[in-house]
């Protein structure tokens, strides 16, 4: 239908541009996309980013190592544990220190539950744009008990400040390995019944299987990673291609897309896949308490960080994908330069060469399907 | 294949094209240089480095030489390698976008931020900030306006002291 529409000799056409944003609900925060359009078929699309721009890589520039986490907290405001993640490991690579063994099982324990709260937002908020209004409300249901035990263990919900480069800012209050096994309890037939509601509904399946195809190729081209990726059939995860952490002490799998419903790598594939990854977070959560061994978790916070001169480039699996800091360092306790590479940033660019081809309100679905936040795009 | 393997590799397909930094995994490529090593990198078969991570800009603090690092990662065959191109202020690096897509936003990002500027680029543009922004934030010398379009930007700290 798309070509008829596209063969000008039908109907006499001309191209118009629409826009879409900065202010607008599927947008998922201020970004503008410039639509070119032909009737309703789309034919370029040029995002316009840098509304939350807040020059997060100047303001390193003047703070010690320790005062940046609470701004790599702010970057990505739904998996700010990641950030910090990635942030601390970059910093300790620089500074070359042993953690605790405690301290990797908790952050990875920690991590696997961000992961689980993000991609609820990212799989409920998909089904809103494509007009499933019960799933959202589902969703965040069952992120508010993961926002829960992380008010438990640090005291806030949203932009946490707890992995500190060297450590964690408190151990696990008590009772929080058996909250957090409660809640996995809880959590697992709650992806059946949101499969049973969302994954597999028809009119679900009507908007985003066959829609915004991204071949493989293309997406390691254009640096797509994460969920967005894998739904494309690549087997590309950090934590499995490049282990980091206490990861490689886990048995867990990595769910790819396979064009269950329609095309490989469709919007559809992308959206199971992080259905299918809150799973395995469940489980490698599961593993990690049950090896969870004792000790200091302030053991090896150092007094102060001042690394030696050098640069490093630490990169870490967030929800999102690939998240990379870049980080030179002069020798004082003040970076040189650090530059964050955001994984949501790279997704975002391949939305043009993916929309092409498609309707105005399929771009919603493709748009909701490469998850992104803005706060980590424009930095 | 590991980083002095890789190196040799290179070497041996384009004798003196590179250059490496003492103490460090990285290797240097002047802006002439770059556009040729960049093809091998991509299209080798022994090296396909197909995923371009990061494009990272950096001052080098004498207020003419900037640079941008390059994080390659090969899917195919999960390697990594690093390499630097710097450049004197007023002189441009070849754009790799026509190789990488991942390439296009960071290489204007690097422009944007840092005053880089990439030859050949499909359509160099600030992206963070406004068209109209004057000057290169990340830049070590960089001092903020005192007004935009009209509107005072904040300097005043009296109250908070």
């Amino acid at each position: 239908m798309e070509e008829q529409l596209l063969d000008k000799s039908v109907i006499e056409t001309g191209e118009m541009v629409l826009n879409m944003g900065p202010q607008h609900p599927s947008t998922h925060g201020v970004l503008r996309l410039k639509i070119h359009t032909d009737g309703e078929v789309v034919s370029k699309i040029e995002p316009i980013i840098g509304y939350l721009h807040r020059c997060f890589e100047k303001h390193c520039e003047k703070l010690s190592y320790e005062q940046i986490v609470p701004f790599t907290d702010r970057c990505d405001y739904l998996a700010s544990m990641h950030m910090d993640h990635a942030y601390s490991l970059a910093v300790e690579k620089l500074l070359d220190i042993e953690l605790p063994e405690r301290v990797e099982y908790i952050r990875v324990i920690i991590s696997e539950l961000q992961r689980i709260a993000s991609h609820l937002v990212a799989v409920g908020t998909f089904g809103l744009d494509v007009g499933a209004i019960t799933p959202f409300t589902w969703t965040i249901r069952d992120r508010e008990r993961v926002l829960d035990l992380f008010e438990a263990l640090c005291g806030a919900r949203l932009l946490y400040n707890y992995i500190w480069p060297g450590g964690v800012s408190h151990d696990l209050p008590p009772k929080f390995l058996e909250r957090t096994i409660e809640f996995l309890e809880y959590f697992d037939p709650q992806i059946d019944e949101l499969n049973n509601l969302l994954t597999t509904n028809k009119i679900f399946i009507e908007r985003t299987a066959d829609v915004g195809v991204l071949p493989p190729e293309v997406g390691i081209n254009y640096g797509v990673t994460g969920p967005s990726l894998r739904g494309s059939g690549v087997n590309f995860d950090l934590r499995k291609n490049e282990p980091y952490s206490v990861y490689p002490n886990f048995d867990f799998d990595v769910p790819l897309g396979e064009g269950i419903m329609g095309t490989l790598g469709d919007s559809w594939d992308r959206y199971y896949v992080r259905v299918l990854e809150m799973r395995e977070s469940a489980k490698i959560i599961r593993q990690a308490i049950e090896q969870l061994p004792d000790g200091d978790v302030h053991a090896a916070l150092p007094k102060k960080v001042r690394p030696n001169a050098g640069e490093v480039y630490g990169r870490y699996e967030s929800a999102r994908g690939d998240v990379g800091f870049y980080i030179i360092s002069n020798g004082k306790n003040i970076p040189l330069r650090v530059k964050m590479r955001s994984p949501a940033f790279c997704n975002l660019s391949v939305l043009s060469e993916i929309s092409e081809g498609w309707m105005i309100s399929d771009i919603i679905a493709i748009l909701g399907s490469l998850d992104i936040v803005l706060g980590e795009i424009d930095r | 294949m590991t980083f002095s393997e890789i190196t040799d590799h290179i070497e041996s397909k384009t004798s003196g094209k590179i250059s490496l930094i003492e103490g460090k995994d990285v290797i240097q490529v002047t802006p002439d240089n770059w556009l040729e090593v960049a093809t091998l990198l991509k299209d080798d078969t022994s090296l396909q480095f197909d995923y371009l991570m990061c494009i990272s800009s950096y001052d080098k603090g004498n207020n003419k030489t900037y640079g941008a690092a390059y994080n390659f990662f090969s899917v195919q065959l999960n390697h990594y390698i690093e390499v630097r191109v710097e450049v004197e202020d007023g002189t441009s690096i070849p754009s790799v976008a026509g190789l990488w897509r991942a390439a296009d936003w960071h290489e204007r990002e690097a422009y944007d931020m840092m005053g880089l500027h990439f030859e050949n680029h499909p359509d160099l543009k600030r992206i963070l900030l406004s068209e109209d922004w004057e000057g290169y934030p990340l830049r070590k010398k960089y001092t903020e306006p005192d007004y935009y379009h009209g509107m005072p930007v904040p300097k005043d700290k009296s109250y908070w002291d």
